[in-house]
């Protein structure tokens, strides 16, 4: 599944890192916790969240995640995006709230794949 | 042995905004040395969990990277209230975080195990009402 995928089935808009739409995704996780977001080690990785702040974004950069997905219709602040967009992440928002924009996810094949590092 | 080459870091504790920007700027430093990006990714979660912790826990503290030959080490300190037992600190789940810092984002209580099992080793020294210092290494 490519980043174009994911806005087609979330009816996302892309708020910055619109070069990267096709990139290759691999796995999903979908957290409000950064804490459980760092227990799982993905490749190419997209994280969903209902959370908006810095923290957020530093946590993709940790994991190497390549895309952040705002649930519930969340906009982070120009400061927050740009800050993004100067690290290179994909950053998506979409009305659906949480369980649904993972279910959509789940179902079109984007699995978990949450392995804790060893 | 040669010296190893050291970063240093201030955590400021009276400002969430930047929590979490040292481990930033130590993922860059490694990626620039061409460490391998698994080892980089390890360094740098352990690393920003604690960070995380002394803004949070301890009101802010001092972070310090050494890279040496064969490993990196990860040493923050904080003055802050010291944790009483370690035991109970380091199990999943456990938090005294209050709502505030859960809303934003952090007290699931995984912080601490989280770098335990990104570090091939971790110590903890904890006096309270004097402070902790976390040492973590990595090997290469
Ligand atoms: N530097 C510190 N100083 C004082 N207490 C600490 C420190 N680091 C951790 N603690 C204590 O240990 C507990 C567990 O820490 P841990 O990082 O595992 O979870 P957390 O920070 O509460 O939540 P999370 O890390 O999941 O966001 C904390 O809630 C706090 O009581
Ligand atoms: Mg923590």
């Amino acid at each position: 599944m490519t980043i174009r995928d994911i806005c087609g089935y979330l009816d996302a808009e892309v708020l910055c890192g619109a070069e990267a739409l096709d990139r290759e995704v691999h796995s999903a996780c979908g957290s409000d916790m950064m804490s459980d977001v760092l227990a799982f080690v993905k490749n190419q990785a997209v994280l969903l969240t209902g959370l908006v702040n810095a923290q957020v974004v530093r946590t993709a950069l940790m994991m190497d995640i390549v895309c952040i997905v705002f649930v519930r219709s969340k906009k982070p602040g120009p400061e927050i995006v740009a800050f993004a967009e100067e690290n290179g992440l994909t950053v998506l928002t979409t009305d659906l709230r949480m369980y649904e924009a993972c279910g959509k996810l789940y179902a079109a094949g984007l699995k978990g794949n949450g392995e804790i590092h060893e | 042995m040669n010296e190893p080459l050291t970063f240093q870091y201030a955590v400021d504790g009276d400002n969430f905004t930047s929590a979490g920007q040292a481990s930033v700027q130590v993922k860059k430093v490694l990626r620039r040395l061409g460490l391998d990006p698994e080892t980089i990714r390890r360094v740098s979660i352990a690393m920003y969990e604690g960070e995380i912790n002394m803004v949070i826990h301890a009101g802010g503290g001092e972070a310090e990277v050494r890279i040496y030959e064969d490993s990196i080490e990860i040493v923050l300190r904080d003055s802050g209230p010291g944790i009483a037992d370690i035991d109970q600190a380091m199990q999943e789940g456990f938090s005294t975080a209050p709502d505030n810092i859960r809303s934003l984002g952090f007290g699931a209580g995984m912080g601490l195990p989280n770098m335990k099992r990104y570090t091939d080793s971790m110590q903890i020294e904890s006096t309270v009402g004097v402070g902790t210092t976390i040492t973590m290494r990595v090997d290469l």
